[in-house]
């Protein structure tokens, strides 16, 4: 029974049954509430936090204010120096709702991250690519900028026929393609794992002589959702970081 | 008789050779940013040890090597899925 395992297709991780407008664009399922209540939780968590200011913080506004203060200490000065402080609401909402969306893979009762799905990646990656273009129009003119960023300066000028063609396909497809990518087979991969190792031991604990081996995959799966909570933190950090180094690089083109 | 028997199994290859391609295309495509990764953090953990003073900004730009090496891998990843017999 062990050695025929059958795990099932990769579909049942990830496709759950529409709940209301069922066959419709709009249709609602499990993954589209959470997606809500990622966006109530993460709004509710800064309003409530700033409703009542005050000189010494505590409780809600304690840790909302470590997280203004990691965007800012952790990601904007780091990459984009000073001038990018007036980035820091948008890189903290973008920061916060990532990790919400990820924690789900691990709360009991929800275990799907939002981001398994390629539909938040792509949306989010969409809006930091046409920011940073814009950005970058606005600071160094709409031909300063492509000349800035298709043709490097410093590069011997044979090498442009090479690195031209390169830079362009970087600026345009490869960034948002590695950024939406990175964070949804990131996400994906952990759930795939996760379900695994739950299936895995399951099956084993169902196989009466086998059942001793659950003890090596149960505590396995324990140590992988411990993992997972780095990961989900790691690639919100990840996608925040990159957003603010693109970002800057529009702003600041001699880097 | 003989034409159903080979029908079944080619299909029963072509299941097999899908499952094959994925195992090299995700085998093939973690070496190396296997690699990659190993070099960004061994030579991060130099440096750290080296300077712990520049600890922290040695960190950032490990994160972002990582994460520059690491799309790749997953590049192969999501082709894996990609793939259908």
């Amino acid at each position: 029974m062990i050695l025929g395992l059958e795990f099932p297709p990769v579909s049942h991780a990830i496709n759950w049954p529409g709940i209301f407008f069922e066959g419709t664009p709009f249709e609602v399922n499990k993954v589209v509430i959470l997606m809500w209540m990622s966006v109530a939780l993460v709004f509710g968590f800064y309003m409530a936090a700033g409703r009542k200011q005050e000189l010494v913080p505590r409780g809600l506004q304690n840790a909302a204010e470590s997280a203004v203060e990691f965007i800012r200490e952790g990601i904007i000065v780091q990459t984009m120096g000073q001038s990018g402080m007036g980035y820091a609401p948008f890189l903290l909402g973008m920061f916060s709702f990532i990790f919400v969306c990820n924690i789900w893979e691990i709360i009991p009762g929800a275990q799907m991250p939002v981001n398994a799905r390629i539909a938040v990646p792509i949306l989010m990656t969409a809006i930091v690519w046409v920011m940073y273009i814009v950005v970058g129009i606005k600071n160094q003119g709409p031909i300063g900028y492509f000349k800035n960023s298709v043709f490097p300066p410093g590069v011997p000028k044979p090498l442009y026929v090479l690195v031209a063609p390169i830079e362009l396909a970087t600026l345009l497809f490869v960034r948002p393609l590695s950024l939406s990518v990175r964070l949804f087979a990131n996400m994906l991969a952990g759930h795939l794992l996760l379900i695994s190792f739950a299936v895995l031991s399951t099956a084993l604990v169902a196989a009466k002589f086998w059942a001793v081996l659950a003890i090596a995959t149960g505590g396995l799966l324990v140590g992988l959702v411990a993992f997972e909570i780095l990961v989900s933190f790691l690639q919100a950090y990840i996608f925040t970081i990159l957003t603010a180094v693109y970002i800057g690089d529009s702003q600041n083109p001699e880097h | 008789m003989l034409t159903t028997i080979l029908a079944q199994t080619t299909g029963d290859m072509e299941a097999g050779l899908t499952a094959v391609g994925r195992g090299i295309v995700y085998g093939g495509a973690a070496i190396g940013p296997g690699i990659g990764i190993g070099l960004v953090v061994g030579n991060a953990i130099t440096a750290m040890a080296r300077q712990p003073e520049a600890a922290g900004m040695v960190r950032t730009t490990m994160f972002l090597g990582i994460a520059f090496t690491e799309a790749l891998a997953l590049f192969g990843f999501v082709l894996a899925f990609i793939i259908s017999g």
